[in-house]
C-alpha cells in the first residue's frame, strides 16, 4: 500500500501539492484524474522517490522512503514498475535490448531463458516480431506496449502508469485499457494510473481520486466519482465548459 | 534596494547550491568508479567514442599546428641563428602545452558536447528516471564509463598528438625550410626530460576528468525540452574549455 500524507511541493511560487494526502489500496486499480497541469505526474513521481516534496510523508508498505539510503530506496524501487507518458524506452537499443535490459541487470539469468521470458513478455503484450526493431520505428501504441512489458517482467507488486493512452486513437486506447485490466487480474499488482480518459477510465479502476489545485478533493470508488454531486468533480466527468474549473 | 540585496541574495544562493552540486557529482562519480565502474563492454564503447573517433580530428590539428610552430619557431631562431634547436622548441611547447591543451580542447568540442547532448536527451526523455524506477543507479550506465573512457583516452590522444605535430614541425622546418634532420631530433632528444613527458601526462589526466565531468554535469542536470538541452550543451563546451585553459595554468605553475 502506499500512504501519501500531507504532502507539500512547490516549484518556485507555484504551488503543485498542497497538503495532499491519499491512501492507494493494494492490490487494485486506482485512478488519478484531474485537469492538465494540476501536478498528477507530479504526484506519481512522488510515489517512487523520483520527486522530493518539501514536507510531508511517503510510504510504502508501511516504510518511510523519504527516510532511507540510496541503496534502501533502491530495494523499495524493486517493488515498483512505471510506464511513463512517451514509455522512456532508451533510443540506443532495440526492442529486445529493451525489455531485457533489466533482467540483464538485475538477474544472472541465462541469456536463453532471458530470451524465453522477454519474446514471452512481448506476447502479453500483444506484439511478436518487433524484437529487432528500433524504438524511432514503432508507432505510440507499440511503444506503450514495450514500455508495459518492460515494467512487467519483473512482476512488480505496484506499477505506476502516467498517462498511459495520451496521444492514441481511440482503438489503441482501448486496447491499451484492456491490457492494463487483462495484466492486472493476470498478475495481481497494485495499480496507479494517472489518466484523462473520461469516461473510460471508470471501466478499469476500481477507485478514482480526484487532483484539484494541489489536493485530493474527492476520492472513491469509480462508480461514486462518475456520480459525484461535487461540483468541480461533476464538471470534470462531463466536460462542461461551464462550472468552477474555468480555462486559462 | 531592498530587490537589489533579494537578487544577490538569490544569485548567492544559486550560485552556491550550484558549486555544491557539481562538487558532490564528482566526488559521487568517483565513488562509483571504485565501488561500480560498470560493465567493461560500456567502458569499450566510451572508449571507441570518446578516443578512437576523435583520432582524425587529433592527426588534423596535431599536423597543422606542428607545422606552424615550425614555421614560427625557424622564424624565430633563425634572428638569433638557432635554427638547429628547432626540434626542441616545437617538442616542448607540444609535450608540455600545446598537446594536453588542444587534445583537450578538440575532444571537448567533439565529444564533450556529445556526451551532454546524450545525457540531456535522456534527462528529458525520461530514460534516466526509467533507470531510477528500475532501481539501477543511473551513475553507473552513463556517467562512470565516461569518466574511466576520457581518464584513459585523453592521455593516449595527446601522444599521439604531441607525435603527430613533432612530425608537422619536421616537415617544415627539415624539409621545407632545410633544418638540418639530425639536428632537429638530436638537439630535442637532448633538451627533453621524463618530467616534461609525465607533466603532459598528468595535465591531460586531469582534462579528461574535467570533459567527462562537466560533460556528464550538465547533460544530467539539462532544463526543460530542445532548449534546455541546446543551452546545457553549450554551457559545457564553453566551461569545459575555461575550465581547462584555468586548470592548466594552475597545474603548470605546480609542474614546473
Amino acid at each position: 500500500m502506499i500512504r501519501l500524507s500531507n504532502l507539500h511541493k512547490a516549484f518556485g511560487s507555484q504551488t503543485v501539492l498542497n497538503d495532499l494526502s491519499l491512501e492507494i489500496p493494494a492490490g487494485q486499480i486506482t485512478a488519478i484524474i484531474g485537469p492538465s497541469g494540476e501536478g498528477k505526474s507530479v504526484l506519481i513521481k512522488h510515489m517512487i522517490g523520483l520527486m522530493r516534496p518539501d514536507s510531508g510523508q511517503i510510504e510504502v508498505d508501511g516504510e518511510d522512503i523519504l527516510n532511507v539510503r540510496r541503496s534502501r530506496l533502491n530495494q523499495i524501487r524493486e517493488k515498483f514498475g512505471m510506464l511513463f507518458q512517451n514509455a522512456a524506452l532508451f533510443d540506443s537499443m532495440n526492442v529486445f535490448e529493451n525489455v531485457a535490459f533489466p533482467l540483464q541487470e538485475k538477474t544472472d539469468l541465462p541469456k536463453d531463458e532471458i530470451r524465453r521470458r522477454v519474446i514471452s513478455a512481448l506476447e502479453d503484450v500483444g506484439l511478436k516480431n518487433v524484437e529487432q526493431k528500433f524504438t524511432d520505428e514503432l508507432s505510440g501504441g507499440m511503444k506503450k506496449r514495450v514500455g508495459l512489458a518492460r515494467a512487467l517482467l519483473l512482476k512488480p507488486k505496484i506499477i505506476l502508469f502516467d498517462e498511459p493512452t495520451t496521444g492514441l486513437d481511440p482503438i489503441i486506447k482501448r486496447a491499451i485499457h484492456q491490457l492494463i485490466k487483462e495484466t492486472h487480474t493476470k498478475f495481481g499488482f497494485t495499480a496507479v494510473i494517472v489518466s484523462h480518459e473520461i469516461p473510460e477510465i471508470f471501466d478499469i479502476a476500481q477507485n478514482v481520486a480526484m487532483l484539484f489545485r494541489g489536493k485530493i478533493l474527492q476520492f472513491g470508488s469509480a462508480e461514486d466519482i462518475k456520480n459525484s454531486d461535487h461540483p468541480v468533480v461533476k464538471q470534470f466527468v462531463s466536460g462542461s465548459l461551464d462550472g468552477p474549473i474555468q480555462m486559462v | 534596494m531592498s530587490a537589489l540585496v533579494q537578487s544577490i541574495g538569490h544569485s548567492t544562493i544559486a550560485l552556491v547550491r550550484d558549486l555544491g552540486r557539481i562538487g558532490w557529482f564528482l566526488i559521487y562519480s568517483f565513488y562509483m568508479v571504485v565501488r561500480r565502474p560498470g560493465r567493461p563492454v560500456h567502458i569499450l564503447k566510451q572508449l571507441k567514442f570518446i578516443g578512437a573517433k576523435s583520432l582524425f580530428v587529433i592527426f588534423l590539428t596535431a599536423a597543422f599546428t606542428g607545422m606552424v610552430l615550425g614555421l614560427q619557431g625557424y622564424y624565430t631562431l633563425a634572428k638569433f641563428g638557432s635554427e638547429g634547436m628547432l626540434g626542441t622548441a616545437v617538442a616542448l611547447s607540444l609535450i608540455r602545452e600545446l598537446g594536453p591543451v588542444l587534445t583537450a580542447l578538440m575532444v571537448t568540442g567533439r565529444a564533450g558536447s556529445a556526451i551532454t547532448a546524450e545525457i540531456g536527451i535522456m534527462r528529458i526523455s525520461e530514460q534516466i528516471d526509467a533507470l531510477e524506477t528500475m532501481a539501477l543507479d543511473p551513475f553507473k550506465y552513463l556517467i562512470t564509463p565516461k569518466l574511466i573512457a576520457a581518464i584513459i583516452a585523453l592521455p593516449l590522444l595527446c601522444a599521439i598528438f604531441d607525435v603527430v605535430g613533432i612530425y608537422g614541425g619536421w616537415l617544415v622546418g627539415v624539409k621545407l625550410l632545410g633544418v638540418n634532420p639530425g639536428a632537429y631530433f638530436y638537439e630535442m632528444e637532448k633538451a627533453v626530460v621524463w618530467r616534461d613527458v609525465s607533466s603532459g601526462i598528468a595535465k591531460s589526466l586531469s582534462f579528461g576528468v574535467i570533459i567527462a565531468w562537466v560533460g556528464c554535469y550538465k547533460g544530467y542536470y539539462a532544463g526543460h525540452g530542445a532548449e534546455g538541452v541546446s543551452r546545457a550543451t553549450t554551457e559545457s563546451v564553453v566551461l569545459t574549455s575555461v575550465l581547462v585553459l584555468v586548470w592548466d595554468y594552475f597545474l603548470t605553475s605546480v609542474l614546473l
